[in-house]
């Protein structure tokens, strides 16, 4: 990259607060044409401020914003828009119910020349194709129905959007967080693509490997303020994360050996949604157990079906050899299986609940007396207990789940799990959107657990987790397992190879 | 601004005390207490004990529909049949014991359970048949309990029930009226079980985020029965309380009255997302509607005026929450 290229937008200074809390210190931070700038930091360190500041959502303290040379006021998303920067959330905002071209133009319609009213669904139609044609998808999907079409090319036709709108500059904030392996990969053939049509992109990932893969510049930020903007190519990955936790986080995977014990859970001829072939496997104390595929390989659906999420079907599972019942999420939990789900948000809290609540809520038999009142000071007494074992910030429980950040969301989610005094751990992508701290300290976490005797199940698409934590990877691959890995045996590629079912 | 700020270890917890913040959390009290300055300054008729007393008195037929209203809209849904269902109730209530001749009590019973059944009813009809929304099946209900009370009796009312059924709606402990200490105890009774009984707790996190109830082991099916039930019940409850202030049970009692319990609910600051909301707010709201209507007789405004008025504050308060809302989502 050209240093001496002028940037395209440059802002300096930048500061803002909400009440007393200073969530932007003074940023300053650079993108120029053609280049991709990632923004890594830990959950809170300021990032999405950043960039609901450059996309207008949010109006900054101090500081000034330069877009090719000239300095610019945002103040609505309109504005933003204008100039040409372009937004893709990691939450979609495309209507399900729309046709895909109709998604592209959603709000600024073209119309029939000297008919002002009348919507021209030709031109719409044509426009819509050849920007799907520059990211190199299929350009008939413009008449598909949004809601067929998966969640990698749906997060293709937002980018197809910001092409259609003659964006300079697009941001994307964590794409890759929900996309199955191949998605991921067309994803980055499409940021490739747009870079080498002099398209600007600001990238946020907690995922190293793509940060090195797609990245050219690299700014790190830590509680409100810039550290400092690196070459990628030029500097090491363990740097960033020093830069980024502020500390050297000796291991970024704390794996501990423990004694292999007898047989603890077992699974035989369950019937999985959406699968041919019955499923399979049993788990040992004293080993976590990863399940690894690609998305969409039925490895959530596995979890769901035994936990009893969905309507039963065949199958039994045992646990230390007894078999266990199971037709409901209820039968789960009292047989001492726990669920951590992968969508915390949607599937795991409470977000307008108190903390307490949300940690209580699975076992609230546990607290209720004979009198059949609960008994409020024992919960909020084994509430704490798991905000300070588990180091949640901050450890005020009269907060509600909301206003915690994604890392310290997820911790609640697992003591909500830990209260249920759970035997079997089911942890479905446990790190996912989580800063490098937090995520140590879910693998401790895992650690301690089998130790004190637990069955620990990781499902999970990042590979070098499954390799760093567990002791025996199964891949799945269209429902059914297509390997079993002592983790010496497995490498990336053995991996990624049974999981494309290769 | 007064904030205490707690060092901690790593965390830091601050707590704001500010005067803005507590505006917003007790807005709804603040509310009432406002209306009840304005118009003792207005009419020196509104402040006396007769008066507060006719209130209360007033007030409670909304008050047990509202408390009932109060847990569908926790779970996210509505009840739109109560009004319909406190009529169906009450009819029934006089076949037995006037046309009938049927002990008391045993229609106190048919009321009750005449109520609960059509809330249970309402409750099936959402988890087991899976209609999409309540106010689909509660409005069905509505329209379904509404034409047997007409169909009862040839629309006819029902008049000269026996003194143990008025009891409820007619009598005065002291100058206090029998049916306002009935909501007074239904509303602890009701606070209990909202905060201290599981199904209670389990009424929040249902409204909160259905699915992760689910999978956290709740029955959700059976727990939005209870509700439905609940509110039935409370239909039932505010239809013997009407009867003996009326003496006479009609086929069209009850019409619309879901709409001001409804009100009472949201102007009590409960959230239509379901979630969020009391038994304390609810008894507030149900009072401002009260005290309001009430005020605006005594300076002799209008009944239209009066609806127009209720309108008014309807949006008002629910205004006063999305600002609240907006900045608890900006923190």
């Amino acid at each position: 990259m050209d240093v001496e290229t002028k940037s395209l937008l440059e802002i300096r200074g930048i500061k803002k607060s909400f009440d007393q809390n200073h969530v932007l210190k003074g940023i300053d931070f650079d993108v120029k044409a053609g280049e991709v700038h990632v923004l890594l930091g830990e959950n809170g360190a300021g990032k999405s401020t950043l960039i609901k500041i450059l996309t207008g959502a949010y109006q900054k303290d101090a500081g000034e914003i330069y877009w090719e040379g000239r300095m610019v006021d945002l103040n609505t998303p309109v504005d933003a828009m204008n100039i040409g920067i372009a937004t893709i959330y990691q939450e979609l905002n495309l209507i399900p119910q729309l046709k895909v071209y109709e998604n592209i133009f959603l709000g600024r319609e073209l119309k029939r020349s000297g008919k002002r009213s009348l919507l021209d669904h030709n031109a719409m139609h044509e426009e819509a194709k050849r920007c799907l044609k520059m990211l190199g998808q299929n350009p008939n999907i413009a008449d598909m129905q949004v809601s067929r079409l998966g969640i990698g090319q749906q997060q293709l036709v937002e980018v197809a959007k910001a092409l259609a709108l003659d964006a300079k500059l697009i941001i994307m904030d964590e794409p890759t967080s929900s996309l199955s392996a191949q998605e991921v990969d067309q994803l980055y053939k499409c940021v490739e693509s747009l870079k080498a049509k002099g398209i600007a992109i600001v990238f946020i990932s907690h995922r190293l490997e793509e940060i090195r893969r797609l990245g050219d510049r690299i700014t790190i930020l830590r509680d409100g303020f810039k550290i400092d903007t690196l070459q990628v190519r030029t500097t090491e990955t363990d740097y960033w994360i020093e830069l980024m936790v502020g500390r050297s986080l000796d291991e970024k995977f704390p794996k501990q050996n423990f004694t292999l014990g007898k047989e603890g859970f077992r699974v035989e001829g369950l019937e999985v949604e959406g699968t041919q072939e019955p499923v399979e496997f049993s788990v040992r104390y004293g080993e976590i157990i990863g399940i690894s595929g690609l998305v969409g390989a039925g490895r959530t659906e596995l979890a769901r079906a035994i936990f009893g999420a969905d309507s039963s079907k065949n199958g039994k599972i045992f646990i230390d050899g007894k078999e266990v019942k199971i037709k409901s999420p209820r039968d789960a939990i009292n047989s001492g299986i726990a669920f951590i789900t992968e969508d915390r948000k949607g599937e795991g809290l409470l977000l307008d609940q108190k903390l307490d609540f949300n940690i209580v809520m699975a076992n609230m038999k546990k607290f209720t007396g004979k009198s059949r009142l609960i008994d409020l000071n024992a919960i909020r007494e084994e509430s704490e207990n798991y905000i300070n074992e588990l180091k949640v910030r901050p450890n005020n429980l009269e907060l509600n789940a909301r206003n915690l950040s994604g890392g310290n969301q997820q911790k609640i989610v697992i003591a909500k799990w830990l209260c249920t005094q759970a035997k079997v751990f089911i942890f479905d992508e446990p790190t996912r959107g989580i800063d490098v701290g937090a995520k140590v300290e879910v693998y401790r976490l895992m650690n301690r657990l089998v130790e004190n005797g637990a069955i620990v199940i990781m499902i999970s698409s990042e590979l070098p987790e499954i390799l760093g934590m567990c002791d025996r990877v199964l891949v799945m691959s269209e429902g059914k397992f297509t390997a079993n890995f002592k983790i010496e045996d497995a490498s990336q590629e053995k991996i990624m190879k049974a999981a494309t079912g290769g | 601004m007064s904030e205490i700020v707690v060092q901690k270890e790593n965390g830091t917890v601050k707590k704001n005390l500010t005067i803005k913040n507590i505006l917003s959390k007790f807005a709804p009290l603040i509310g009432l207490v406002l209306l009840v300055v304005v118009l003792t300054v207005l009419s020196d008729r509104f402040l006396t004990v007769n008066n507060v007393m006719n209130i209360a008195r007033q007030s409670s037929i909304n008050s047990l529909l509202a408390i009932g209203m109060l847990l569908p809209i926790l779970t996210a849904g509505i009840d739109l049949s109560v009004g319909s269902v406190l009529a169906i109730s009450v009819m029934l209530m006089g076949v037995t014991t006037v046309n009938m001749g049927s002990n008391p009590f045993i229609g106190i019973l048919v009321c009750l359970g005449v109520g609960s059944g059509f809330g249970w009813f309402n409750g099936i009809l959402l988890t087991k048949l899976r209609l999409p929304h309540p106010f689909i099946s509660t409005l069905g209900t509505m329209n379904i309990a509404r034409g047997i009370a007409l169909i009862i009796t040839a629309a006819a009312p029902i008049a000269g029930f026996p003194y143990m059924i008025q009891f409820m709606g007619r009598e005065f402990v002291g100058p206090i009226p029998v049916s306002f200490i009935l909501v007074i105890a239904v509303y602890v009774i009701f606070h209990i079980f909202l905060t201290r009984t599981q199904t209670g707790r389990y009424i929040y996190a249902i409204g909160g985020n259905p699915e992760a109830a689910r999978l956290s082991g709740i029955n959700v099916d059976r727990v939005l029965i209870i509700v439905y039930t609940i509110s039935g019940l409370m239909a039932g409850l505010a239809g013997l309380v009407m009867v003996g202030r009326v003496n006479s049970a009609f086929p069209l009692a009850g019409l619309s009255y879901e709409l001001d319990a409804i009100a009472a609910v949201i102007i009590g600051g409960a959230s239509f997302l379901g979630g969020v909301g009391t038994v304390w707010g609810t008894l507030i709201g149900a009072l401002i509607i009260a005290v309001l209507r009430n005020g605006l007789n005594l300076l002799n405004v209008s009944a239209d005026f009066q609806m127009t008025i209720i309108g008014a504050v309807i949006i008002a308060a629910v205004y006063v929450d999305v600002l609240r809302q907006r900045k608890n989502k900006k923190k």
